[in-house]
């Protein structure tokens, strides 16, 4: 059974065919069509209010499709939920929320540990390696409002680690952390990709997103451009992806400024 | 002519648990069993914010029971909850209509839905007072004076005691089941819906049996206590034992002694002032709670005002450190 779930090879982690998503009857993602290699480390990018957010969660199956569907390692991804893990927004979650560390990793293993049945000591033993990777052990009996937020971001990880997936959706794992966090979280990302793992990475900050991914996806309501990072992360292509904004554009022109000096 | 009662310390003290016991003794029990059932239901209604939800469900449960009775003719306990929960239900389903497709928000929605049901049952009630026998002031207020007058139920030699407590009992019974065998799944779709969702938790079906649990809880918990007042003893024993830990177990566990101590304060307050022993058990609880907010080790107000004094920084902004190498094997 598992040399047949188990080759990345021919199946695609994720396919996406036109794929369509509305908001009150507006559209937030229109026609998107994709089909996501394995391995990677993927960067989703565009301005606020893309729809990036909304892409991961209509992936996983949160948020009503118009039209369109959605596979995952072949199959529907309400099937192979078990091969999928999710980090949501940090802000998603109330923190003052009466768990420990411990509790909150915990919850990464209940999608394997069933109904009626409590975490086992396996189960145990495997959320400390898992923030032990974080470097969070010490504090796995803390409550969790008493950390910081590149703490918080860590434990989630950690619950994401736990899930034991074969690909991942996280959504602005970088946002509000501090910078030893940051380093720690994308040499996590990259362990996970050499293990064949393909992780989809909501992103705001355009110069670290060309040295952090493998791919990128640009978006803006409609795939832009979806492929290898040097290849789509161009002026032009930038430029087609977040509008006529000033700001942006200046970020994009120091971005690719950066990019030129490198090469 | 006195407002307040002469204070007798024997009467009010000794004889609830002495002469009394049969009756006074009696009511602490059911308040005491009220009260512990709706906390532990309630602290997960604080944590999921539905606190307004438990409102909506307890008063629209009077046209449920109104309907109940129309529809079957009798005061059996099977047709009030079946009576209840639908009602639960259509207030439930009414306020994500209304919050769905309009642009109230839910708020507004929940004080629509169950204003609305609440004024149907009261209609109801009026309209058909021939056929239903209900007396609006005991579904209000509840009838807890009126239980330990009850038959006591008998089981061979054995007086078990009057039917309501017995039936609170069941019901404590099942909640703690229900606790104990969907803890996990109660706490996760508490915490992270989204998360639970992608780990293949029903979320759905989880919200949906806790308004079933709900609406069982209100129904044996209304006519002990009435309608109105399960909304609190719903919100005060959990909101108390957040202020006293930052863990669930140690939570649901000072819910449960906050519910006791409120029966049995209550009781005496009761008995001390001559008033509804229902009342007098929410300002018990009320008293408690404000004891707990001012007086808490970790988030009492007189503490933290103290440290704030002292110059030292709250412990919940307090930054632990963080570990600065950021190698990853």
């Amino acid at each position: 059974m598992s040399s047949l779930t188990g080759n990345p090879a021919n199946v695609p982690p994720l396919e996406i065919h036109d794929l369509t998503v509305a908001y009150r009857n507006k559209p937030v993602l229109w026609g998107i069509d994709l089909v996501a290699p394995a391995g990677k480390l993927i960067g989703i990018v565009g301005p606020n209010g893309a729809g990036k957010s909304t892409l991961i969660k209509a992936c996983m199956g949160l948020l009503p499709c118009s039209s369109g569907w959605v596979t995952a390692f072949g199959r529907p991804v309400t099937q192979s939920l078990n091969r999928v893990g999710y980090v949501p927004q940090r802000e998603s979650v109330d923190w003052d929320f009466p768990v420990s560390v411990m509790d909150v990793v915990l919850m990464g293993r209940y999608g394997r540990i069933g109904l009626f049945k409590r975490p086992s000591s396996e189960d145990r033993r495997i959320a400390r390696e898992c923030l032990e990777q974080v470097q969070m052990l010490p504090f796995s009996d803390r409550q969790i409002s008493n950390l910081s937020g590149g703490q918080q971001q860590r434990v989630f990880l950690a619950r994401a680690l736990a899930q034991e997936s074969d690909m991942y959706f996280m959504d602005e794992p970088f946002a509000g952390v501090d910078a030893a966090t940051e380093s720690a979280i994308i040499s996590l990302l990259q362990g996970l990709r050499s293990r064949g793992k393909t992780i989809f990475v909501v992103h705001h900050d355009l110069p670290t997103a060309r040295t952090y991914f493998d791919w990128l996806l640009l978006l803006n309501m409609r795939v832009v451009a979806f492929g290898p990072t040097e290849e789509v992360f161009t002026p032009e292509l930038l430029q087609k992806t977040y509008g006529g904004r000033l700001t942006i554009l200046s970020e994009v022109a120091e971005a690719v400024r950066g990019q030129g000096s490198l090469t | 002519m006195t407002l307040i009662p002469e204070f007798q310390a024997h009467r009010v003290f000794v004889e609830p648990w002495t002469t009394e016991l049969g009756s006074h003794g009696l009511m602490a029990l059911v308040t005491f069993l009220v009260g512990a059932t709706c906390g532990l239901i309630g602290n997960f209604l604080i944590l999921r914010r539905m606190a307004l939800l438990g409102d909506a469900i307890s008063h629209s449960v009077l046209p449920g029971i109104a309907l109940a009775f129309l529809i079957t003719g009798s005061r059996g306990i099977g047709a009030m909850v079946l009576g209840a929960m639908v009602a639960a239900w259509l207030t439930h389903g009414l306020i994500e209509l209304i919050s769905r497709h309009s642009r109230l928000k839910q708020d507004a929605a929940i004080g629509i839905a169950f204003s609305t049901l609440f004024a149907i049952g009261v209609v109801l009630i009026a309209v058909f007072a021939d056929k239903v026998d209900l007396d609006q002031d005991c579904v209000l207020n509840g009838e807890l004076p009126m239980i330990p007058l009850e038959p006591p139920v008998r089981l061979g030699g054995w007086v078990l005691g009057p039917p309501p407590l017995l039936r609170l009992a069941v019901v404590l019974m099942v909640s703690l089941v229900l606790l104990v065998t969907f803890y996990k799944e109660l706490l996760i779709t508490s915490f992270d819906p989204g998360l639970a969702a992608c780990l293949g938790i029903r979320v759905g079906v989880i919200h949906h049996g806790l308004m079933l649990w709900l609406s069982m809880v209100v129904v044996a918990s209304f006519e002990a206590v009435g309608a109105i007042l399960v909304i609190a003893l719903l919100i005060l024993p959990g909101a108390t034992a957040s202020l006293l830990t930052d863990r669930m177990i140690p939570r649901l566990a000072w819910t449960t002694v906050h519910a006791a101590l409120s029966a049995i304060s209550g009781m005496h307050l009761s008995v001390a002032l001559d008033c509804s022993p229902a009342g007098a058990t929410v300002v018990a609880g009320a008293g408690w709670f404000c004891v707990v907010w001012l007086f808490s080790p970790t988030e009492g107000l007189i503490l933290r005002g103290w440290r704030y004094r002292m110059g030292s920084v709250d412990s919940r902004l307090r930054s632990p450190e963080i570990p600065l190498n950021s190698e990853t094997p």
